[in-house]
Parts: C-alpha cells; sequence; structure tokens
C-alpha cells in the first residue's frame, strides 16, 4: 500500500501556513520588521495563502487515501512480472 | 547582514522532516528493483509531469535563470519558449509510446534495444559521469550560496565552530539528507520529494515576484527601469549584435530549440525516468505535457526576480544629516564596494586576493550574476517568509540532486553492474547495489564539487558539458524512432563523431570579450562568436548534424537488423494503440494542442 502525496504535502504546508500565521499575527503593525517588503505583512498574508493551499491538499489526500485503500492501483498494464531481460 | 530567528529555522526544519518522513513512510513497500529504481512504475500522471520538471529545477533553474535573467532580460524566456516547450511536446506525443512500451528500465537499455551493446554502453558511461558531474556542480553552488549568504553563520558561532566548515557542513548536510530519502524509498521517494520541491518553490518565490514588482511599480515600473532590450523575448533576436543574448534566430531555433532543447528533455534520463515511473502508457505520455503547463509560466517565477534585481536601485553609500534638538546627527549607510561596482542588485564580482572588482576584457566590472535570486529574497524577506524563500532555495538544489542521484543508481545497477559486472544475480542483490551505487554516486558529486568551476554563469557551464554529451544525442535517437534502417554500428560511429565534433568546435572558436581557455578557442581560434550563448548553441548544432551524417552513412554501409526485431522500438513498425475508448480530450494529442496554443500566445506577450 502506498502512501497519498497529498497527505504530507498537506501537512507540511498546513505547518508552514500555521507558524507564517501565527508569528506575522505577533509581529502585526511591527514597522521596522515589514518596512524591507513596503509595509506589508508577508507573514501574515502569505501564511493564510498557504494554509489554505495545505488543508485542501490534506482533504484531496484523506479522500484519495481512501479510493487507494479499497481499490489498490494496477501495478502495471503486462500484468506480469518481468524478470532481467 | 542576514539576522535569522528561530522562526526561519523552525519551517527550515519542519522541510527536513518532511523531506525525510517521506523516505522512511515509503521504506515499507520498497519490495522489489522494480519498486526501488522505477517506482513500481504505478505512479499517476500528475505526480510524475510535477516531477518531471521538478528534478530540472536544480542550481541551474533558479539560480541560473535568476542569474540569466539579470545578465540577458527577457530574452532568456527562450529557454522555455523554443527550449523547453516544444520538446516536451514531442517526447510526450512521438517518443514516450517507445521508451514506456519498449519495458526499457532506462534509456540506455532502451539504445541496447533498439541498437547494440556498444552504443548502450557509451551513452551509460558518458550519462554516468554526466549525472554525477551535475549534482556536484549543484552541490558546489548550493555550499558557496550558503556561505556568501551566511546562513549558518549565526548557527556556526553559537556552536563555537570554525567558520571555514561552512562550505564543507552545507554539502555534508544536504548530502546526507538526499542519500538518506532516496536509500529508504528509492525513485518513488525521490519522486514525491520533488513535487514536494516543486510546490515549496512557488511558495518561496511567488511573494518575491509580487513584493518586487510591486515595489518597482508594476509591469510598466519595470519596463521603465531596465533597457528596452530586456523586456523583449523576440525583438531584435533576428541578428545577434541587436539581443542581448547575442545570438540570431537560426542559432537559436536549431540550436537551443531543436538540438539543446530536444538533446535535453527527450532523452535525458534524469527527467525521462519520472515519466517511465507512471502506471500506464496513457499517463507516461500525458507526464511531459502536464509539466510543460507550469514550465509555461515559470518565467515568471524564475527570470522575473534577476531582471528585477537589475532594474533596482544600486544601493550607494549615503549619508544623511538631520537636526535633533539643536544637534547635528549623521546617518551614514555604508555600502561595501562590490554593492556599489554592481548594477541594482547584482553585486560586482570580487578578486579574493586584491579585494577589488574583477574586470572583462574591456574594462567593465564583472558582475555576480549568480547573486541576483538570492539577494532579492534577502532584500525583501523578513524573517519568517526568509525562512521560507531560504527553504525553498535549499529544496531546490536538493531536487536537482535528488533526479541525478536517481538516474545515476539505475544506469549504474542495470547498464553497468548487471549488464557487465555480475550477471544473472538475484533482484535482492541488485537492489542492494543500486542503494549502494547511491552512496557512491553522492561521494563523487561531493568530490566533484570541491573540485570546483570558475565560470561566470553556472547556466552556461551546464549548456557546456551538454552540447558535447546531450546533443549528438538527440539525432541518435530521432534515427533510431523514425528510421527502421539506422544500425546499431550507425549509432555508436555517429555518437562518437558527434561529441568529437562538439569539443572541436569549442576548442576552435571563442566568445569575444572572453579569454581562451575553458571558455573555448584551445586548439586555435578560428571564429569569435557574439556571446558564449551563441558558441554553445552553434557548436551543438555541429555536434548534432555530424552524427546525423555520420549515422546515416555507417548505417547504409552495415547490415540492417530484421524488421521483425524492431516492432515497438521503430514508429513504422509500431501498430497504433487502440485508443477509442478515450474521450477525445482526454487523449495527450488534445493536452498538447493545448499547451502548444498556450505556449504561444506567452511568447506573444513577452514579445
Amino acid at each position: 500500500m502506498i502512501l497519498d502525496l497529498r497527505i504530507p504535502m498537506g501537512l507540511m504546508f498546513t505547518l508552514t501556513g500555521l507558524i507564517l500565521t501565527l508569528f506575522g499575527l505577533s509581529t502585526n503593525g511591527n514597522a521596522a520588521l515589514y518596512a524591507r517588503c513596503l509595509g506589508i505583512n508577508a507573514n501574515l498574508w502569505w501564511g493564510l495563502v498557504l494554509l489554505a493551499f495545505g488543508l485542501t491538499m490534506l482533504l484531496l489526500g484523506r479522500r484519495g487515501q481512501k479510493r487507494l485503500e479499497s481499490h489498490p492501483p494496477e501495478a502495471t498494464e503486462e500484468g506480469h512480472e518481468r524478470r532481467g531481460h | 547582514m542576514l539576522n535569522l530567528t528561530s522562526v526561519d529555522w523552525l519551517i527550515m526544519l519542519l522541510y527536513f522532516v518532511f523531506v525525510l518522513g517521506i523516505g522512511f513512510a515509503l521504506k515499507r513497500s520498497m519490495k522489489t528493483s522494480k519498486d526501488f529504481f522505477q517506482a513500481g512504475r504505478a505512479l499517476p500522471a500528475w505526480i510524475c509531469g510535477l516531477a518531471f520538471i521538478s528534478a530540472n529545477l536544480g542550481a541551474q533553474e533558479v539560480i541560473g535563470m535568476g542569474a540569466s535573467g539579470a545578465k540577458y532580460g527577457l530574452e532568456t524566456a527562450h529557454f522555455y519558449g523554443i527550449g523547453a516547450i516544444p520538446a516536451m511536446i514531442f517526447v510526450g506525443i512521438f517518443m514516450m509510446p517507445f521508451y514506456y512500451g519498449s519495458k526499457a528500465r532506462s534509456v540506455p537499455e532502451f539504445l541496447r534495444m533498439r541498437f547494440d551493446e556498444k552504443t548502450r554502453a557509451l551513452n551509460a558511461c558518458s550519462f554516468a559521469v554526466m549525472t554525477v558531474f551535475s549534482s556536484g556542480i549543484s552541490m558546489y553552488a548550493m555550499a558557496r550560496l550558503i556561505q556568501a549568504l551566511h546562513v549558518f553563520d549565526g548557527l556556526f558561532r553559537t556552536l563555537g565552530w570554525a567558520p571555514e566548515g561552512i562550505f564543507t557542513f552545507s554539502i555534508v548536510l544536504s548530502a546526507a539528507i538526499v542519500l538518506l530519502y532516496i536509500f529508504l524509498g528509492g525513485l518513488t521517494s525521490a519522486i514525491y520529494n520533488e513535487v514536494l520541491q516543486f510546490f515549496l518553490i512557488i511558495a518561496g518565490f511567488l511573494p518575491l515576484v509580487l513584493i518586487g514588482l510591486r515595489n518597482i511599480g508594476g509591469w510598466s515600473g519595470l519596463k521603465a527601469s531596465v533597457p528596452m532590450a530586456y523586456m523583449h523575448e523576440w525583438k531584435g533576436v533576428a541578428h545577434a549584435s541587436t539581443n542581448p543574448m547575442g545570438i540570431e534566430i537560426i542559432g537559436l531555433g536549431m540550436g537551443l530549440g531543436f538540438v539543446l532543447g530536444s538533446g535535453y528533455w527527450c532523452t535525458d534520463f534524469l527527467v525521462i525516468q519520472t515519466a517511465m515511473a507512471s502506471k500506464n502508457m496513457e499517463s507516461s505520455r500525458r507526464v511531459p505535457l502536464i509539466a510543460a503547463v507550469p514550465k509555461m509560466l515559470f518565467p515568471f517565477l524564475v527570470i522575473l526576480p534577476g531582471i528585477l534585481a537589475i532594474g533596482l536601485p544600486t544601493p550607494h553609500t549615503t549619508t544623511v544629516e538631520h537636526t535633533v534638538n539643536g544637534a547635528i546627527i549623521r546617518e551614514t549607510t555604508v555600502v561595501s564596494p562590490q554593492v556599489e561596482q554592481g548594477r541594482g542588485l547584482v553585486p560586482a564580482k570580487i578578486n579574493p586576493v586584491t579585494g577589488k572588482p574583477m574586470l572583462t576584457a574591456s574594462g567593465q566590472p564583472l558582475l555576480d550574476y549568480d547573486m541576483a535570486t538570492p539577494n532579492m529574497l534577502l532584500h525583501f524577506f523578513p524573517t519568517g517568509i526568509l525562512g521560507l524563500g531560504l527553504t525553498a532555495l535549499l529544496a531546490s538544489f536538493m531536487s536537482g540532486m535528488a533526479g541525478n542521484v536517481t538516474a545515476f543508481n539505475t544506469v549504474f545497477t542495470y547498464d553497468l553492474y548487471q549488464s557487465y559486472i555480475h550477471k544473472g544475480a538475484s533482484d535482492r542483490h541488485y537492489m542492494a547495489v543500486g542503494r549502494w551505487a547511491t552512496v557512491g554516486g553522492i561521494l563523487l558529486s561531493i568530490a566533484t564539487a570541491y573540485a570546483a568551476i570558475n565560470f561566470n554563469n553556472i547556466m552556461d557551464t551546464l549548456q557546456l558539458v551538454f552540447s558535447f554529451v546531450n546533443a549528438p544525442l538527440f539525432a541518435t535517437f530521432l534515427l533510431g524512432m523514425f528510421w527502421k534502417r539506422a544500425t546499431g554500428h550507425g549509432a555508436f560511429a555517429g555518437l562518437i563523431a558527434g561529441t568529437a565534433a562538439a569539443m572541436l568546435h569549442h576548442g576552435l572558436t571563442l566568445p569575444i570579450e572572453a579569454h581562451t581557455g575553458i571558455h573555448g578557442g584551445w586548439i586555435a581560434v578560428l571564429h569569435h562568436y557574439p556571446s558564449d550563448m551563441a558558441q554553445n548553441f552553434w557548436g551543438a548544432i555541429f555536434a548534432f548534424s555530424t552524427n546525423f551524417v555520420v549515422a546515416v552513412v555507417v548505417s547504409l554501409a552495415t547490415k540492417a537488423r530484421p524488421e521483425a526485431e524492431l516492432v515497438g522500438l521503430v514508429h513504422s513498425l509500431t501498430p497504433k494503440p487502440a485508443r477509442a475508448h478515450i474521450a477525445w480530450w482526454k487523449r495527450p494529442e488534445a493536452l498538447a494542442v493545448g499547451v502548444l496554443v498556450g505556449a504561444i500566445a506567452i511568447n506573444i506577450f513577452f514579445y
């Protein structure tokens, strides 16, 4: 049984998004920190984007994994193992 | 000065944990050598498609394309519009049926099936060397960048280690991570992590482009702040003297598009291996086409930071005077000569001995274009998202390295070890050999990284290597797949002649403003090219043509193989697969047309 990639990927982006969002919230209004990116709270906004992306992936991945568990993929088209050459 | 905080480290650490976690999670499903080397041939097309471009998204892409963007402007987008998209469509529609259908486990193995043993041996050996070399360059570039950005300086100070160890530390760290996840999960692990890296690179670079564009005043602001030629992909391309790359349309179309682009995307096992890992014929054909969709949009992500870096104002040492309660306060911002002599955010190259900026043959300061994209990251990102940007940069190096390593272990195990060293061993044995070949390949790459290169632009170095090895290759595959009369002797002689022609061409020509030696002209200088790009592209054309002519002549003079042996390997002798059961819009051909239309639209936009 193979792992649906979207689960670890979704998890990673969710966590990264969460870290950035929380950090962005805690530093909101810190003009010195955000001067270099034109006063935009880049951490907060991009954190939210990543959070949304991560959660979507996670959701799709969980559905994919369930499907994978109920119908394992056909390994190959030829149907039998190839030996050497 | 780079100031990383715990948030940045946390994000970087999180990435490392997930990359290794995927390796450990996949270890259970690695049962046969087919699982390890070919990902069981069971992956969905979209995963393979994203891995297909991510494998190529190494140092040459993120840093090199940013560097080219800073050096040549939007003309760099030709590496996408001409150099990649048509070749990706071609390989998906016309070549994957033979790669996948022949059940070859590697590109060299396909050459053995179609031609003969010696052609395979030649290709396998040169390919193995090339992958090790590429991954070594990737490692070297990464370690040098980490040094230049002072990423680990704080960490080393805290731990009380000597800063000289940063280069080695960076190499060992990245090598160990890539080694571990491939050792555990083989090609599946490499592909999964390449997809992860793909999204991470977007996550790290998209905000950079958005902030950079906003800062410079949007698209029109960017146009106003760089020379006009920088913002046109096609204008002035008719003649070498009227465009920044110094290349004319024939060299570009033939050299980059037909020979180098196809030589890379259609024959390099580094990318083909991901398409060969997909679950069936239709998805394997769809892999390069799916890959072409994000590839079309990548100029925005990787070239634009370089152009923005050139367009932004160059920092200068400034003194601001203001009066506070009657006292005059002078605030001086000191900028190093390296930065001040540069252009925009691209610093000048400093001679490490004299500490003065290095000059070109005509007395201009030599710019360190490779720093364009990294400097953009440092300039715009505050701590937090900076950690994400640096992680994305590391991810790009790792994905490039990993693709090379898995290609190396497969070719070494199947095409060298199983064929010439130890035949007929058990499947378990070959899987173990593959794992240890991974270790060996990485050690060799580390050695290459230390034997590093003194070139201005990584892209040019890689193009040079590819033009020696890959450029003649495409002729061999083209003849092999579409001309049933081509023979093994012809293919072999053609390859040797093509590579020799590439080397000879390089030895006899020189770009202007370059010194003889690594840039060419090491035999005698018979011809001057307007740029090193032009030299590379024309070298590729010579190599391809020589291979083509020699292969045809030798093939006609040698005995043809019986047609029955070539079924499934040559276009005219392979029956068309029945595809009536697939709706027309799901067929690879429909996707290909869509991609082509999109590519043309983008080229018109960039004109």
